[in-house]
């Protein structure tokens, strides 16, 4: 009786990604397909699609995808889920896309407890216009355009999402994840699978933050910049659950 | 061979199997190995220019999966018993 | 239902978005048109409908292509400054042949401007709402009664051409009491195919982009919705014709100014004058064919409007110079007087009289 290990999830369309090599979003993709997979739902879910690198998400994903503008993927997704209840929905958006134009709608749905997932790629850097400052850009952080380092005196300060959603009385499950090792790549997709159990629990909204790579903005091999993540963004975003309202509700 | 002292069985070593037109040479699962045995195979390059991984000796490999794990573009699959 | 009702205009707007089977209203307060939304809030829950209020006129719009996107109806209500906001988001429902209904009860611009009523978003509606080549159907009513037969239109022609609509108001229309009769209710329905409402399993994943990175493709997607545009301008336009056939001096005005310039019209063919007013229904398409008829026995056009000259633009592209085209207009949310219309015709007439 064999096994196969490796094999592409239903949910995941039979196409080339067209990320960059030892991109992470690769990962992640595979993890939400499998996910979606293992609880059946890929029939009445709706994914989101951001902008960024990830705009192409509705290539990759087999179930129904609506686009949306820049930032506004809760809002979105909040349209959708309130005309369709019994649907499943997420959004999948990097830094900018959640934490810098589309903060307001992040905070908002959040507040809301609006019935959906969040998967936030947190990379520290806007991969698709070539590698400029994020709102999680890390203080000294070389990117375009902090090209002496982040100042943040001028510049301001990175922004820990998990943290600032954890505060909000709606937000059902808000977790930092990781995908450097097998073992956080299996941790992650117990995250996502959680979120997805949440949302069809009507618990409220999920945000589930994966510290991530750009080996191309960052400058570097993908296993050199696996190492950079531990080194350098996991001591400022370290994993863990920031919220968590568990199996009995809103405390 | 494996199996059980005094007693001879047959296991099917872990097979692996890579895509080399989606592989993009990333060496994701290169890191990921516990035993080092793959690599990217300079030998081919493909219609995108990278050259795909390979497995340098499949008599070591104990079937993990981390590979396929760690892969971004489900390029690479093992099968085992 | 043939029971008259006396309704606030922003309220018959609400009344009339229900009866065509919308139950799902996303909005964001703003004066002069809250109470659209404050009244939807205390409708929808008692029908089973959505009320959502917004963190912004952006957040809004976006839960307008959300919901659109998944085929049920939808609308969100502002005015001016928050249509500027929503510019974007409509580009995008446009770009993605997404249908919705967008109310814009016009107040005096730009920026903050003022609270009292205005026409000053034309150019606004019937060509630069967003980014890229595009259309809505828009509509601007005259009375309530108007509104609430509009809003049915709007949205049975947004859904029939993947479209969306916008009915323009403005502050006078949607705070004035008229009697309305309201249509017949329909149910919603659930029979968009093409929407992003879960495939079961049954067929292909449904995706509602506005993206198309091959040039291409791209061309060829705004080919085939100007086709639909093309037969929609010849076959959706909509006009009220008034003492025109044989006018000479013939005024353009829609909206509250149309109500206005009826007014004087009426008090210049006392005085022997043969006035007449074309009033646009239909904003876009833009109703040339009813202009055009008329160009050759016209002496002049007087287009009215609540603005420093928008319309006016487009009654002088159909007219394309055959005769002369005049301006009126009172702006900053001031209202012109019957009065002050008359005393244009009489100017255009030659004198006094």
């Amino acid at each position: 009786m064999s096994k196969v290990m490796g094999e592409r999830p239903k949910a995941l369309l039979d196409v080339p990604l067209h990320y960059c090599p030892g991109c992470t979003h690769g990962i992640v993709h595979r993890l939400v397909a499998e996910v979606i997979d293992e609880l059946g739902i890929e029939g009445k879910t709706v994914g989101i699609a951001s902008v960024g690198c990830s705009v192409f998400t509705y290539n990759y994903f087999g179930c129904d995808m609506v686009q949306a503008p820049h930032g506004r993927a809760p809002a979105v997704a909040t349209g959708v889920k309130r005309a369709r209840p019994d649907n499943v929905v997420f959004t999948y958006q990097g830094d900018g896309d959640l934490a810098a134009i589309g903060m307001g709608e992040t905070v908002h749905a959040a507040a809301r407890g609006e019935n959906i997932v969040a998967i936030f790629i947190n990379n520290a850097i806007y991969g698709m216009t070539g590698g400029q400052m994020a709102p999680t850009t890390l203080p000294g952080q070389v990117t375009q355009t902090t090209p002496y380092g982040r100042d943040t005196s001028v510049a301001g300060n990175p922004i820990r999402v998990c943290e600032l959603l954890s505060s909000v009385k709606g937000v059902a499950l808000a977790q930092r994840v990781t995908v450097d090792s097998v073992k956080n790549v299996k941790a992650a997709k117990k995250a996502i699978k959680k979120a997805f159990e949440y949302q069809m629990a009507g618990k409220g909204y999920c945000i589930i933050e994966v510290v991530s790579t750009c080996p191309t903005n960052w400058g570097m091999s993908p296993a050199d910049a696996l190492q950079w993540l531990r080194d350098n963004m996991l001591p400022y975003y370290p994993l863990g659950v920031y919220k968590d309202v568990g199996e009995e509700g809103e405390q | 061979m494996l199996g059980r002292p005094g007693k001879r069985q047959v296991i099917e070593l872990p097979k692996v199997n890579v895509d080399n037109e989606r592989c993009k040479g990333c060496e994701m699962c290169v890191i990921a190995c516990p035993k080092e045995i793959l690599a990217l195979d300079h030998t081919i390059t493909n219609s995108k220019g990278y050259h795909p991984a390979h497995i340098t000796d499949e008599s070591k490999c104990i079937g993990c999966g981390s590979c396929t794990i760690m892969c971004p573009d489900c390029a690479i699959k093992v099968e085992v018993e | 239902m043939a029971d008259k009702v006396l309704m606030k205009g922003n309220e018959a707007i609400a009344e009339a978005a229900i009866a065509a089977g919308c139950r799902h209203f996303f909005g964001y307060p703003i004066t002069p048109q809250t109470e659209v939304a404050a009244y939807m809030s205390k409708r929808m829950p008692k029908i089973g409908g959505v009320y959502l209020q917004a963190e912004s006129e952006v957040a809004s719009i976006n839960m307008v292509l959300g919901a659109g996107a998944a085929g049920v109806r939808v609308m969100t209500s502002t005015s001016s400054p928050g249509i500027s906001l929503m510019s974007e988001g409509i580009s995008y429902i446009a770009g993605s042949d997404v249908p919705c209904l967008i109310v814009n009860v016009e107040r005096g611009g730009p920026g903050l401007g003022g609270i009292q009523p205005s026409q000053s978003d034309y150019f606004q509606a019937t060509k630069a709402t967003g980014h890229g080549d595009f259309h809505m159907l828009v509509f601007a009513p005259s009375t309530v009664q108007e509104t609430v037969d509009l809003i049915s239109d709007a949205f049975d022609l947004g859904d029939k051409y993947r479209m969306p609509t916008m009915i323009l108001s403005d502050g006078l229309l949607g705070q004035m009491m008229e009697p309305v009769v309201l249509p017949e209710p329909k149910d919603p329905t659930d029979n968009k195919d093409w929407a992003a409402k879960g495939h079961q399993g049954k067929r292909p994943h449904n995706v509602v982009n506005s993206l198309y990175i091959d040039p291409k493709e791209l061309e060829d997607l705004n080919f085939k919705r100007f086709e639909k545009y093309k037969q929609i301008m010849e076959t959706e336009q909509r006009a009220e014709e008034y003492l025109v056939d044989d006018a000479d001096i013939i005024i353009v005005a829609f909206g509250a100014s149309s109500r206005i310039s009826h007014s004087a019209v009426d008090m210049a063919r006392k005085q022997g004058i043969k006035a007449g007013l074309i009033r646009p229904i239909t904003l876009w398409p833009f109703p040339e064919k009813f202009i055009k008829k008329h160009v050759g026995h016209a002496k002049a056009f007087l287009s009215v409007e609540m603005n420093m000259g928008q319309m006016v633009e487009d009654v002088k592209m159909v007219v394309a110079n055959q005769k002369p085209v005049h301006f009126y207009g009172r702006t900053g949310g001031i209202v012109p007087t019957p009065k002050e219309v008359f005393e244009q015709i009489v100017k255009i007439n030659g004198g006094d009289c």
